[in-house]
Parts: structure tokens; C-alpha cells; sequence
């Protein structure tokens, strides 16, 4: 008996666009032993989610495979009958989704839908299943593993729900997982206890793993070989220890080294600081939950301000309530000395023209029926009036700007743009009003790493350019290390700790930026163990 | 332009079909004094003839053509059909936007005016408004497209709430534009595909609904031809329908012609309209 358990050989898919068929995986072969974890790591579009799927012989609808052997255990999956493909599936093969919230049945509870797969395959009795399953909820370690399968999908936090999906994947014990990006959608202090819960389980039952993720630090604490995809080819593949240490491809080289860009620190303005927007002890609320408690800030003119902090801290909601979206209850905002509207329709043009926002989601801020020169034309007619040839040549020269070749982009449709492009596009519009300060709201959240880093690059040169203030709200602190002056974390509503990045990325910590700084995923691959095992010296200790 | 080319080399054959049929009747319709043989309501022969040259689809009652009434009850019946259509969809989705954008007091009193109108069952409703008003062809429109605009207001408002929730709304917002940008330029051109799917639709039950308030005495009222009317009125011949020879036998088939003619451009619609619908969900399969 041979202990390979996934052999797939030559692996070519395509998929169906403009009429015809396009290359979307060109001849990847992947080997996977039984209880190994193999990490498939790339940027959007390189195909490891298209690979990862084609390890269970499915493909997305509009796709298929060419070309190629997946033999899983002996069996060959290419070609083989839907009925063949059912028994494995969910069986000896699963698969955990990224966004946990979208693939669990809201209207079921959680223990009947992890009850589904086994029954249906008639492992165990629906009354074995649901013990097991506490069995697995408590391994996973979810709170009050006896209950909280009788909750709905909604009851439970994100982090549990993914958990959750994680149990209920490994139900009928598979022989292998497809894990497709699980922790992309948490927070980082989340994210640490799902990675440990999700490390732990397999390696308990030996279950081997595909883990799919853009995030090199998540991949060197999981995997045990790692495999780089680049445009549906393989660019290397190597045991984890190894590829960390010593990556041999650039195009590998330039994947680690990403997370080292640093603005130049900024010059001492002439004329000494002055403040741009000031923030008087606002209090916000949506309907009678409480969201914004007592929150002051200054932001100097020129400036970098990064907010930090998890999802539901409030940080997106001061961006609206100082743009004029969400009225606040109590407290005064103050623009270059003047007094703000708290509904943004009421404050005139000219001054709401100096203040603008970039979205987190590139995807939904564009309007898919608008040409990129109307999306970036309509600030210039609206705020400045300029029409016709004017405007074209404004047009023009923002895309300069942005680095996009005007001649190309200006008649395209939001579609025909890749997620970096779309982001650039929006960094366009908001510079049209002539802006003074801009929101950047989680902008480089949804983009791969390296496109990331080009917008923050971009970011950094349109400041110094055209002497911009930003307040950047962002949940990652590697963003924050690079582009940031001055921090402010939030938890909760409430600021925890502000002051000069320095301040704040040097020890003592609040306890909470503590948390926070130590969540981050580092290179190391051995981080995670010891982070785990030191926490939980901390709580025996304490 | 480019792009509808491009969209309509990749139709399905089942769309094509429905074009086909469409095109047909469009022409029929624009040019029907050209293709009818004989004039609309003059009476040209005996009455009751089989199907033979000249009337090659007989005649009926008073001895006019049937081919001729058929052909003309295309222009009738579809013309007024899609001017009805067309002015419920006006009427409709220009409410059902502002409602959904403008929110506040105007949406509630909106949605609880068109609730009130959609509780009465709209055959028993328009049957009861044309007896007062006469059965004039304006009343017809204006009342079926008032009924029937009902519907377009809450899919309109529906489709118009999940655009509202992006975030290309809240920019425009925060750059103040005002209503009508908002509801012309970003919203009604994301609302439009769902909309041109459910107006295919519509045309059709409102088709259907003339058609049926023509058989009910109601709806165009003779001698203009109509199908609808064609049918009650070559309804009663299916009791005359002799079978021994394929001659006598078309009385029975009288009144299946204009019903036909009704099926098979309810049929061609939807055909369209599935493809749309298809192209609209985004699904590759």
C-alpha cells in the first residue's frame, strides 16, 4: 500500500468567456501523502481555488477540465460518473468554504446540517451523529460544545461558524480537506484561534489538507509542503521550512518580501502644524445600539492617521459620521476651523468637495453600468464645472496619475478592470473633487498582497504630490506599520490607546493593542505554536 | 449597439425562435393593409364559408374575412397592449424607484396605496371602472395600465432597495447629488435588465387581460377586430363542427385561430424573455 493518497497529473482546466474556451490551470501536477498538508498560495487569478475544487473532479460552472489524471486513492476522478463523484464527496473528500456565513443554511441549526452528510451516506445513525458531532464541537473548542449545535447559523459569531464548518467537514472523517481561504474573512485575534482549532483536528485524524490562502504568514503555520501558483502555473513547490528560508523563484522572492515597504518619514512642515479636522467627543448610535462613546481626535494637516481595530470596534462608523452619513447624537466635528454639518447633504458643495472616501470593496463603489471616464467625469462637472474637452483632458490626466494609460481605460466598463485597477480607479474619482482629506476605508483589504502594496505605494506618492491628509482605517496592522504616523485603536466604540505609530508599536502595550500587535501572523512557522503554548501558560498562570 | 450584436450571436436557439415569432407579428401589425387581403369590417361574402380561395380562412358571422380580421386584430390587439405595457411601466417603475430612493413618508404611502389597489381582484375592478367610464379605447389603457402598473411598483422598489445598498449609491450620496441623478443615472440603469424581463411578461398578461375583457364584451368593442372578441364570437361554432369531411370540420377551428394567434405570441414573449432573464442572473450553465 502507498501512502500517496491524491495523484493529479497534467491538470488542465479552461473556462468559457468571449466565446471560447481559455486556459484558466496549464498543466499543474500536484502529489498530497495521506495526513500532509499541502499549502497552495498565489494572487487572485492564479487558479489555486480552480486547482483546490479539482482535486474533488468538480469545477465551476463555465469551466472544465481538459486535460489531466486525478487519481484520489486509486480512483480516477476526470471523467468519472457524477453518482461515483456523489459517494466521495462529503464522504472521503471535503471541503470548507471561505466565508463560513454564505455556506452554512441559515434556516437550519447547526447540528442537523453537520448530521446531513453522514446520514446521507449512511455512516451513522442520525443519534450517533449528533453525539459525535458535540464530540467534535468540543475538540474544536467551541463554547459549550453540548449546545450551541441547537443554534441557527446567525446565533454565533464568525470565528465559531467557521469552526463550526470545520467540524462539520470532517463529520465522515475524511481522507482530505480542501480548505478554501478559512480565515480570510476573520479579524486577526480570531483568526489565531481557528487556525490552532483547524491544525489541531487534522493533524489528530491525519487527514491530509489542501490549505488555499493569499497569506504567506497564515501558509508557513499550516502547511508542510507549499506549492506557488502564478496565472494557473506552477512557479515552485517545496517543504514549508524550506520555501520560507529559501525561496529560489524572484517572482517568489518578490511574494516574501512584500510586507517591507515603509513611507519616508515625513517632512516638518514650514510654518508649523496645523490642524485640518478635529473631533470633539462624538457619541453615535444606530437606532438605540451604541456604537461611537466619546471619541476626540486631531488630525494634522498632512498627516497619516490609521484607525485600527477588529470588526464591530466602530471604526467604519466614525468614517460615516465625519463624511455626513450617520448623524451623530452628541459632539462637533471641526474642518479647518469650521464647524461641520452632521448631515452631509446640508454642508455646501465646497466645502463637502474637501472631503472624500474610498470604499473597502472596489467591486460594489462602482457603478457597473458607468464608463471609467464618466465615474471620474462627474466629480469634475459637479464640483468643478468643467465640460467637454476640459474635462476629457482632467480625465486623462488623473488616470496619468493613478498610472493607468488613459487611451486604454477611459472607455471600459467596471468589469473589464482587475480588483487593483477598480481600487485605482476609485482613488481617481475621490481625487477629482481636488480633495484635501480622505477616508481610505479598509482599502487594501480586499486585494492580493502585492497589488496591495502598489496602492498603498500610490497612496504614499499622491500625498507628498498633493499635500493630502488621510484618516486610514484598516484592521491590518502590516498596513499600519507602513503607511501610518500617527495610530489610534479602537475597541468596542471606544478609543483604546492613540498616539505617534512609534508610541504605539513600543512597549508598555494596553492590553488590548497587545492582543492585537501579537495576533499578527508572522513568517515564522513555528509562531503559532508558541504563541498558542504561551497564552496558555498566561491563562494557567493568571 | 455593439454589445446587443454581441449578446445575439451567442442566443440560444429557443430565444431565436422567440424573435422569430416577435418579428412576425411586428410586421403583420405595421403593415396590415398591405397583407390583408380584404378591408377590416366590411362585409365581403356569405356568411359561415369554409376555409377555400378567396377567404382561405373562411368567413364568419357577417361574412367578413377572418385572415383579414386576424391580420388586423394584430394591429389592435398587440398595439394596444404595448401602450398599455408601456404606460404601466412609466407609471409603475418611476413610483417604485422614488419610493425605494426617496424613502421616508412618500414610501409607506405609496406601498399602502398600491396594496389597496392590488387587494381588489383586477378583472372584477376594471369590469366595474369601464362600466362607469364607457368602453372607450383610452379608458381601456388608462385603466389596465393603472392596475397593472401596481405590480411594476413593487418588483421596481424591490430590485431598486439592493442596488440602494451599494456602495456606488453612497458615494453619489456623499458627493450630493440630487434625486434624479440618483434615480437616471444610478439606479434605473442597474434595475434595467430584471425590468425589460418582467415588461415581456406583462406585455403578455395584459395582452391577456384585453383579450379576455374583449371576450367579456368589454374590452375594443366591434366591429374594430380583435381576437379576443374573435373568439366569443366564433365561440359558439365549435357545436357546428362536422368532422366527416376536413371542410366542415374548420368550423371547429374558428375559434382556436385567434386563441392560437394569442398562444403563440405569449409563447414567442416568454422566449425572449427567458433569455434575458438568464442574462441577467449572471449563470454560466
Amino acid at each position: 500500500m502507498t501512502d500517496l493518497l491524491l495523484d493529479m497529473k497534467n491538470i488542465k482546466i479552461e473556462g468559457w468567456s468571449d466565446r471560447q474556451w481559455k486556459p484558466i490551470i496549464k498543466g499543474v501536477d500536484l502529489q498530497l501523502k495521506r495526513g500532509e498538508i499541502l499549502g497552495l498560495i498565489g494572487e487572485s487569478g492564479a487558479g489555486k481555488s480552480t486547482l483546490g475544487l479539482a482535486a474533488m473532479g468538480y469545477t465551476k460552472g463555465g469551466c472544465r477540465i481538459r486535460e489531466g489524471n486525478i487519481k484520489f486513492d486509486g480512483i480516477e476522478l476526470a471523467g468519472a460518473s457524477s453518482k461515483a463523484l456523489r459517494q466521495l464527496r462529503g464522504k472521503r473528500i471535503a471541503y470548507v468554504a471561505q466565508s463560513a456565513a454564505a455556506a452554512f443554511n441559515p434556516a437550519f441549526k447547526l447540528i442537523n446540517q453537520y448530521c446531513e452528510a453522514p446520514v446521507q451516506h449512511g455512516v451513522m445513525s442520525k443519534e450517533q451523529a449528533e453525539k459525535d458531532a458535540k464530540e467534535l464541537y468540543r475538540k474544536i473548542r467551541l463554547p459549550d460544545p453540548d449546545m450551541i449545535g441547537f443554534r441557527y447559523p446567525h446565533q454565533v459569531s464568525g470565528g465559531q461558524l467557521q469552526r463550526a464548518m470545520t467540524a462539520m467537514a470532517m463529520a465522515c472523517r475524511p481522507d482530505l480537506i480542501i480548505f478554501d481561504e478559512p480565515t480570510t474573512a476573520l479579524d486577526v485575534t480570531t483568526q489565531i484561534e481557528v487556525l490552532g482549532a483547524i491544525r489541531d483536528i487534522v493533524r489528530e485524524f491525519n487527514t491530509a489538507a489542501i490549505y488555499i490562502t493569499h497569506d504567506l504568514a497564515v501558509v508557513a503555520q499550516m502547511a508542510d509542503q507549499i506549492k506557488v501558483l502564478l496565472r494557473g502555473d506552477e512557479v515552485e513547490q517545496a517543504p514549508a521550512r524550506e520555501m520560507l528560508a529559501n525561496p529560489k523563484e524572484d517572482y517568489t522572492k518578490s511574494l516574501w518580501a512584500v510586507r517591507d515597504f515603509r513611507r519616508a518619514p515625513p517632512v516638518p512642515r514650514e510654518g508649523g502644524e496645523t490642524t485640518l479636522l478635529e473631533i470633539n467627543t462624538i457619541h453615535a448610535a444606530y437606532g438605540t445600539v451604541k456604537v461611537l462613546d466619546n471619541i476626540s481626535l486631531n488630525i494634522r494637516r498632512g498627516s497619516t492617521v490609521a484607525v485600527v481595530g477588529e470588526s464591530g470596534s466602530g471604526k467604519s462608523t466614525l468614517a460615516r459620521v465625519i463624511m455626513g452619513l450617520l448623524p451623530q447624537l452628541e459632539g462637533v466635528i471641526t474642518y479647518d476651523g469650521e464647524s461641520l454639518h452632521k448631515l452631509g447633504a446640508k454642508r455646501p458643495r465646497g466645502l463637502q468637495r474637501h472631503l472624500q472616501m474610498i470604499h473597502q470593496m472596489a467591486d460594489t463603489a462602482l457603478n457597473p453600468k458607468q464608463k471609467i471616464k464618466d465615474v471620474i467625469g462627474r466629480p469634475l462637472s459637479f464640483f468643478l464645472g468643467l465640460k467637454g474637452a476640459a474635462k476629457e483632458a482632467r480625465i486623462r490626466e488623473l488616470l496619468t496619475l493613478i498610472e493607468l494609460d488613459p487611451d486604454e481605460f477611459m472607455d471600459r466598463f467596471p468589469s473589464e478592470l482587475s480588483g487593483g485597477q477598480k481600487q485605482r480607479v476609485c482613488i481617481a474619482r475621490a481625487l477629482a473633487a481636488e480633495p484635501d482629506f480622505i477616508i481610505c476605508d479598509e482599502v487594501t483589504s480586499a486585494l492580493d498582497q502585492l497589488v496591495a502594496e502598489g496602492i498603498l505605494r500610490l497612496l504614499d506618492r499622491l500625498q507628498r504630490e498633493l499635500d493630502l491628509t488621510y484618516l486610514f482605517i484598516t484592521h491590518d496592522i502590516a498596513t499600519v506599520r507602513s503607511i501610518a504616523d500617527e495610530v489610534v485603536v479602537m475597541q468596542n466604540g471606544v478609543i483604546v490607546e492613540q498616539g505617534s505609530k512609534e508610541a504605539i508599536f513600543s512597549p508598555p502595550h494596553e492590553p488590548y493593542t497587545e492582543l492585537l500587535l501579537s495576533s499578527v501572523p508572522e513568517m515564522d512557522p513555528d509562531w503559532l505554536t508558541n504563541l498558542l503554548k504561551e497564552r496558555d501558560t498566561q491563562v494557567t498562570a493568571g | 449597439m455593439r454589445n446587443i450584436i454581441h449578446h445575439l450571436r451567442d442566443a440560444p436557439i429557443s430565444a431565436w425562435i422567440g424573435i422569430v415569432i416577435v418579428v412576425f407579428y411586428a410586421v403583420l401589425a405595421i403593415g396590415a393593409p398591405v397583407f390583408a387581403p380584404f378591408p377590416e369590417s366590411a362585409s365581403v361574402g356569405a356568411q359561415y364559408q369554409p376555409w377555400a380561395a378567396p377567404h382561405y380562412l373562411g368567413t364568419d358571422a357577417l361574412g367578413r374575412d377572418v385572415m383579414s380580421r386576424l391580420i388586423y386584430g394584430a394591429r389592435n390587439t398587440v398595439g394596444i397592449a404595448l401602450v398599455t405595457t408601456a404606460l404601466a411601466f412609466t407609471l409603475g417603475a418611476s413610483f417604485g424607484l422614488l419610493a425605494a430612493t426617496v424613502g421616508g413618508w412618500f414610501d409607506p404611502i405609496a406601498s399602502r396605496v398600491v396594496d389597496v389597489l392590488m387587494a381588489i381582484p383586477p378583472l372584477i375592478f376594471a369590469l366595474l371602472i369601464l362600466t362607469i367610464t364607457g368602453t372607450s379605447i383610452i379608458a381601456l389603457i388608462l385603466v389596465i395600465a393603472v392596475l397593472d402598473s401596481t405590480r411594476v411598483f413593487r418588483l421596481s422598489r424591490a430590485v431598486a432597495q439592493g442596488i440602494l445598498t451599494m456602495d456606488y449609491i453612497e458615494v453619489a450620496r456623499m458627493r450630493g447629488e440630487g434625486l434624479f441623478w440618483l434615480v437616471r443615472k444610478e439606479v434605473l440603469p442597474n434595475a434595467a435588465a430584471p425590468l425589460i424581463a418582467e415588461f415581456g411578461l406583462r406585455f403578455c398578461f395584459v395582452f391577456l387581460f384585453i383579450s379576455a375583457l374583449s371576450f367579456l364584451g368589454l374590452g375594443i368593442q366591434p366591429p374594430t377586430a380583435d381576437w379576443g372578441g374573435m373568439v366569443r364570437e366564433s365561440a359558439k361554432l365549435i357545436g357546428f363542427a362536422n368532422f366527416a369531411t376536413w371542410q366542415t370540420a374548420t368550423f371547429g377551428l374558428a375559434p382556436l385561430l385567434p386563441a392560437g394567434a394569442i398562444a403563440l405570441l405569449t409563447i414567442g414573449v416568454n422566449l425572449i424573455v427567458d433569455w434575458v432573464l438568464h442574462m441577467s442572473s449572471g449563470l454560466k450553465d
